[in-house]
């Protein structure tokens, strides 16, 4: 494969990325790329980036080889990168190190980020938190309502959490958000954006700050399984955990790329997430890429059981990647992903996130059609913690409740079973 | 002679400032698109800025956003803004139409068939809030084959070097965006604005319309002191979505002949 050295200077991945956005912005973008080509090389940056991965973030994660599953399935060796095991739990928080520190270096003490789910949120707040910057969470009205526990943390670490209320209330209207508050406070603001979209240069650099993932699995395979992979597989929403494992893994032409998105109810339903596996490029929020959207240019709404993946975008690389065959773009239902979920807390003693969970379901396809000798390196990208309400609820399951809360519980079915008749009639 | 640079000539002979209103097509509902265009000219509308409703309309506030998914909600559509303006022009031969908005609903028409459908249409210039310069050469160039003005933003952020840039792309007018912020916040900042208009008029030949915070005649009428056009958007949008709907035209035509009078003055 010839050296692949992408993007170009304009931030174009072939057709893909670019700066798609009003005039306002240019001259912050301008100022964020001639600063991180300023300090992308700078050894200072880079020991401090290196030192607070270490001591902060406890990286190297470690990787683990999924013995047992691997041998109930009968065929490849499953080995997960254990980015579940950062503090905050995802491989968010990476690249949040890098940003606030370019942010610092900026001299801007304002932080702002989108976040769907909550982890880019949460580590964002984490990282404003030990840096002492002001730091403001757009979020869906409808993701809040999900994803209670989330909002809760980013406020305990300091955070404001703004409510989204426009559109489809969700990430991508979050994102619309944060592009408004930063064209209006661009001078003491810096846009923590948490994925390998927007504009350039996000797409690289988030890019840069997570392949720290597939260096170290550079390293790590060989030491442990003798040799690098035969495929590596990540979850895809955005895609910046699937680009920080496969960036690393682009000039190794035996190890085959494997992006997964999420079919959700299936793709034949509408209700989806797979950009690459459906979508028609565009332009939004910033960059030219494969995105969902109506006849008419309008984006559409999406569905996943993770929120980490309910995105009608993709990052730009990735739609490149897609087009010269370097990955391969796949997608895992609702269900499947769940099912992944729980056999991987009951079979290996580990409680993935429902995102990470769609990357492991393609393996547990994938590996019994192939030799015991071949090797799978899943991106597991963060823990599932932050899915426990959503998992219990698809599961008809309830879990323990403090005496006081079990009181109000109670007290809201009576009220909902004296309410219930009326309802009927 | 372009439509828009013919009534630009005309209003600096006149030694008069543009006034150029913005509605997004399509709200408040599908039928009052075309009768409000027809109101706005007879009120003294000099160029007619047509929204094209975009699910995620990221350089706009509350006003116009809400006012986006309204017309989304109606069933607006690129087709049907143009087929809008070519029934304008069946009656109206003389107001320049520029539409604006976001550049998906184009990519999802294919920059060339659009470029011929808008010409077709009876369309004078295009303005696309997220195609600044350095992703708008292949577009220009088909806008201009077809005798469209691409008309491009300035910020009180752009360096001299990207106004330089600018001032050989734009024709029609270049659009200065009066604050850092969105559509219709209210800190408009009168001195400033002045300052910043100045400087760009140095630089770019065509004529530099102002808009973003320009909410009555009495901040049209400041800003016309050193701006050749003004625009203004998310005021006007507002009173039509207030005003009954079998008065919405009427309405917006006499809220504009008040700013026009106001400007005039």
């Amino acid at each position: 494969m010839k050296l692949y050295d992408l993007p170009d200077a304009r931030g174009h991945f072939g057709q893909y990325g670019g700066t798609f956005v009003a005039e306002t912005l240019i001259q912050a973008l301008d100022e964020l790329k001639a600063q991180y080509a300023k300090y992308q090389h700078d050894p200072e940056f880079k020991a401090e980036f290196e030192s607070e991965l270490k001591h902060f973030v406890g990286r190297p994660s470690p990787v683990y080889h999924a013995k047992r599953w691997s041998d109930m399935l009968g065929g490849a060796q499953i080995y997960f990168k254990r980015e579940d095991l950062n503090h905050t739990g995802a491989h968010k928080i990476n690249n949040c190190i890098g940003q606030a520190l370019l942010a610092k270096r900026l001299g801007k003490p304002r932080v702002i980020a989108e976040t769907g789910a909550g982890q880019h949120g949460v580590a964002t707040a984490t990282i404003a938190a030990r840096y002492g910057l002001e730091c403001v969470i757009y979020m869906g009205s409808e993701d809040i309502k999900r994803q209670a526990q989330n909002v809760y943390r980013m406020k305990l670490l300091g955070a404001s959490v703004v409510p989204v209320e426009s559109g489809s209330k969700t990430l991508k209207d979050a994102l619309n958000e944060a592009l408004r508050d930063w064209v209006t406070n661009v001078d003491n603001t810096f846009y923590i954006i948490g994925t390998v979209a927007g504009p350039h240069p996000y797409p690289m650099m988030v890019r840069d700050f997570q392949s720290v993932i597939g260096t170290e699995c550079l390293t790590q395979m060989p030491e442990l399984a003798g040799r690098q992979p035969d495929a590596v597989l990540a979850c895809v929403g955005g895609g910046s955990n699937a680009m920080g494992i496969f960036y690393p893994y682009i000039s190794h032409e035996n190890t085959r790329l494997i992006g997964v998105e999420a079919a959700g109810e299936g793709i034949e339903t509408g209700k989806h997430s797979a950009s690459l596996t459906v979508g028609v490029p565009g332009v939004l929020h910033g960059n030219r890429t494969y995105l969902l959207q109506d006849a008419d240019g309008q984006i559409i709404e999406t569905h996943s059981v993770s929120a980490g993946l309910d995105y009608p975008g993709v990052g730009p690389e990735h739609a490149y990647l897609k087009d010269i065959g370097r990955a391969e773009y796949v997608s895992i239902t609702d269900d499947e992903a769940l099912k992944a979920f729980h056999e991987c807390c009951r079979i290996e003693g580990i409680i993935p996130a429902l995102e990470s969970s769609h990357a492991i379901a393609y393996a547990t396809k994938l590996a019994p059609t192939m030799a015991k000798d071949k090797i799978l390196l899943i991106n597991l990208s963060g823990r599932g913690d932050k899915d426990m309400h959503t998992v219990s609820q698809r599961s008809g399951l309830s879990f323990y409740c403090h005496p006081e809360c079990e009181q109000g519980r109670m007290a809201a079915q009576a009220a909902q079973s004296a309410t219930k008749p009326l309802v009927r009639q | 002679m372009n439509r828009i640079n013919a009534v630009f000539a005309t209003l600096k002979a006149n030694k008069k400032t543009a006034l150029i209103p913005f509605i997004t097509a399509g709200d408040p509902s599908l039928e009052a698109t075309l009768p409000t265009m027809h109101a706005l000219a007879a009120a003294g509308a000099d160029v007619i800025e047509l929204g094209v409703p975009f699910s995620d309309p990221m350089a706009d506030g509350p006003v116009i956003q809400r006012s986006s998914e309204r017309a989304l909600a109606k069933g607006m559509t690129m087709r049907k803004v143009l087929a809008t303006v070519a029934e304008f022009r069946k009656t109206n031969t003389a107001t320049p139409v520029v539409l604006m908005g976001y550049a998906n609903p184009i990519e999802a028409m294919g920059q060339a068939k659009f470029v011929d459908a808008a010409a077709d249409a009876g369309v004078d210039g295009v303005l696309v809030v997220d195609y600044p310069p350095e992703e708008a050469d292949d577009f220009s160039e088909l806008l201009s084959a077809r005798g469209l003005a691409p008309i491009f933003l300035l910020a009180p952020t752009s360096t001299p070097a990207r106004i330089a840039h600018v001032a050989k792309l734009a024709r029609g007018y270049v659009y200065y965006v009066s604050l850092r912020g969105v559509t219709g916040a209210g800190n408009l900042d009168v001195t400033d604005v002045a300052k910043n208009v100045a400087a760009i008029k140095a630089t770019v030949p065509v004529p530099v319309g102002v808009g973003f915070g320009i909410r009555d005649g009495a901040t049209a009428r400041k800003v016309s002191e050193v701006a050749d056009a003004v625009v203004i958007g998310s005021a006007l949008v507002q009173t039509m979505f207030d005003a009954p709907a079998a008065e919405v035209a009427a309405r917006a035509g006499a809220w504009l002949a008040e700013v026009r009078g106001a400007l005039d003055a």
